[in-house]
């Protein structure tokens, strides 16, 4: 109670807020945090509607995203791009750390999964613990990089700042109570399209079709003509490609990054992935952005310092009590 | 089986790394090797990692949060034994109680989840680890937060001193009587597993392991079973804690019981070979070894040839360990998941009907 007052006086308020607004304030907060956790959880979901992977490496996996970004926005000076120049930096961000994280996660498939398929699932889940360790050492000595950007190259494992690109002005007027900001427009205009884009790519097109043959059926799947290896390696593409995006518009909203981040994020995102109902797409969506709100509920009405533990714990007591999650379909019992 | 001559019996890998240990103080010094120091941190580990080992070894059931036991019985150790506590148990009462609060602990986390299959329950460990970690962190007024409880009472044992036969107290400066106190534990823990092993529990752990309809008909009732394995692997995780912050004389951060030392205790089971008690022994030689006495010695070789400058990322041994963990998971998971030193009937290796079927 007492920290939620310091909250309140932390986000810029001009008029006095009611609990009212302090309430709409965190819900807001808690929607565009939860739409970037939710982009995330999609990756897991995918990967665990397939082959019932728990991809732990797909939160690190975001973070190389966003270090990528980082490394653009200083490389090519990116903080000078002004008027459509700075859209055009977003875009450019956006597309390369997809591309590069679809690529990366596609990799991760071919090298460290797609050897252990037909051994026992905890080999998998093993291999892929490890492919998360090895991504954050990557990001540890990438921060270590001698640009400006990353702290001149001997502030390896401190958070980065992140430049703000997109601006912190708010849409309803400086003097309303409420702040809605570009940034969470942003949020919300690139995550709409690609959410649905997703779900006509797998509603409505071949692959998508042959994901969710493969997702039902391996055998099955692969006897009907499909590619079995190239569904599940073409799953990982978009699955990265989405976490790739992602990370940019994490890094863009809250403006600092670090190499740990991906274990925490990726924790928000695999509870979100779990509470919607592993491998159902609405799901993920769902689970998203109740794990945002909750996220921004606590941090209000809790503390700060419990927040993770709150995550934590709804976890576990989705694991325990409700497996197949708010929109899971009916629990596939496969050991 | 049956006619083994005695000196193929003795030729042992747990006999010899016994002699081993206890050969080590002797040239230690001779030697200037420095090895007794890393050696107790190595046998710490090995306690902890055998108790994974009944988890996640014989009883198949992968476990990611070994180091919220190691922190629950550190805090066990420190809170009943700390003189600014009430309770002020010496050493030795201190370590029991912490091994019952352990299994206590195991119990608790295990009596909810149990039933949960396999990636689940990995993911509930995980889950269960970070929250000990943030309780321990934010429950300042009893665990002191991240200043850690200090100071903790070391052990006294009957031994020839100075003053004659009397009681030995250990002091944080004195390497060998820690390093001999530990490997008495790293013996008595060995014993304990591998008779549990072979006792009815042990048997029907393996049972559950391989299969657990099978099991189930021939009467073994899973849960229960898997109970036990949690809390006995949730004690030994303890002891190793409370041990470790009795040769510290303080509990240190909440932090230092994080998901890398669940990792860590994972790489050591995975390395030597799940189920394999010898292996276990191997593994934490090797991977604290690598860990703690390999990555330092190469950094300082690679400063002083002025490869690398102490300041740089890649100078710091500690911002390797990632990697090497890593690289541990992913390479013996390709390359060779049975581990170092293969138990007899191993887990990885074993065809089930219910996995996903080889792709083509």
């Amino acid at each position: 109670m007492i920290m939620s007052q310091a909250v309140v006086s932390e986000s810029v308020a001009p008029v006095a807020m009611g609990w009212g607004d302090v309430l709409s304030q965190q819900l807001i907060t808690g929607v565009s945090n939860g739409m970037i956790i939710a982009m995330i959880a999609i990756g897991y979901t995918m990967v665990y509607g397939i082959i019932e992977l728990i991809n732990f490496a797909h939160g690190d996996l975001c973070t190389l995203g966003s270090f990528l970004a980082l490394t653009m926005v200083g490389a090519l000076g990116m903080e000078a791009w002004a008027g459509m120049g700075g859209t055009a930096a977003v875009v450019t961000l956006l597309i390369s750390s997809a591309v590069f994280c679809g690529a990366l996660n596609w990799t991760i498939d071919r090298v460290a999964y797609r050897p252990l398929r037909g051994k026992p699932k905890l080999a998998l889940l093993v291999s892929a613990i490890g492919c998360s360790f090895i991504l954050v050492n990557i990001a540890l000595f990438w921060g270590g990089l001698p640009m400006e950007v990353f702290g001149g190259g001997n502030q390896a494992a401190a958070p980065k700042d992140f430049p703000s690109l997109i601006s912190n002005e708010n849409l309803l007027g400086a003097q309303s109570a409420i702040t809605v900001t570009w940034r969470d427009l942003f949020v919300v205009i690139v995550t709409v399209p690609l959410m649905i884009g997703l779900t006509w790519l797998v509603k409505s097109t071949r692959l998508g079709k042959a994901m969710r043959a493969v997702a039902q059926n391996p055998i099955a799947a692969a006897l009907m003509g499909i590619d079995v290896n190239r569904v599940i390696g073409s799953t990982f593409l978009i699955g990265g490609a989405l976490g790739g995006f992602a990370s940019v518009i994490y890094a863009l909203y809250n403006n600092t990054i670090s190499f740990q981040m991906g274990y925490r994020t990726g924790m928000d995102a695999f509870t979100a992935a779990v509470l919607g109902g592993i491998g159902s797409l609405p799901g993920a969506v769902v689970g998203g952005i109740v794990i945002g709100l909750v996220r921004a509920l606590s941090d209000g009405y809790i503390e700060a310092r419990w927040t993770n533990s709150v995550v934590f714990g709804i976890l576990i007591l989705t694991l325990v009590f409700r497996p197949s999650g708010i929109l899971g379909a009916k629990l596939r019992e496969k050991v | 089986m049956s006619a083994t001559p005695m000196w193929k019996k003795l030729l042992r890998v747990d006999v010899a790394l016994l002699i081993l240990a206890c050969l080590l103080p002797l040239v230690d010094q001779r030697w200037r090797l420095d090895m007794v120091d890393p050696m107790r941190g190595v046998m710490v580990f090995a306690i902890l990692a055998l108790g994974l080992n009944i988890v996640t070894g014989f009883t198949g059931l992968l476990h990611l949060g070994m180091a919220a036991f190691m922190a629950i019985g550190a805090y066990a150790f420190a809170i009943s034994s700390c003189d600014i506590y009430p309770f002020q148990l010496n050493f030795w009462w201190a370590i029991l109680f912490t091994a019952i609060v352990g299994a206590f602990a195991g119990v608790l986390l295990g009596a909810p989840t149990l039933g949960l299959r396999g990636d689940y329950l990995a993911i509930v460990t995980l889950g269960f680890g970070e929250i000990t970690q943030d309780v321990l962190k934010n429950l300042d007024v009893i665990t002191k937060g991240t200043q850690g409880i200090n100071p903790l009472p070391s052990p006294h044992v009957p031994w020839w001193t100075a003053t004659g036969f009397g009681m030995l107290e250990f002091t944080s400066e004195q390497e060998l009587p820690w390093y001999w106190l530990f490997l008495a534990f790293v013996v008595v823990a060995v014993v304990v597993c591998r008779n549990l092993e072979r006792s009815r529990t042990g048997r029907s752990w393996l049972a559950v392991r391989e299969d657990e309809l099978a099991a189930r008909c021939m009467g073994i009732a899973p849960v229960p079973v898997k109970m036990i394995a949690f809390a006995t692997g949730a004690a030994l995780a303890a002891v190793s804690g409370g041990l470790w912050v009795s040769m510290y004389s303080s509990t240190g951060e909440p932090g230092n019981y994080d998901f890398q030392v669940s990792i860590l205790a994972l790489c050591i089971v995975i390395v030597g070979g799940m189920g394999s008690i010898n292996g276990v022994l191997i593994g934490s030689i090797a991977m604290l070894g690598i860990a703690n006495i390999a990555l330092p010695k190469i950094a300082s070789v690679m400063q002083s040839a002025g490869w690398v400058n102490s300041g740089s990322v890649f100078g710091s041994p500690n911002n390797w360990k990632y990697l090497v963990f890593g690289l541990v998971l992913v390479v013996m998971m390709r390359v060779r998941p049975d581990g170092l030193l293969p138990a007899k009937l191993s887990i990885v290796n074993a065809k089930k009907k219910n996995n996903m079927e080889p792709t083509p």
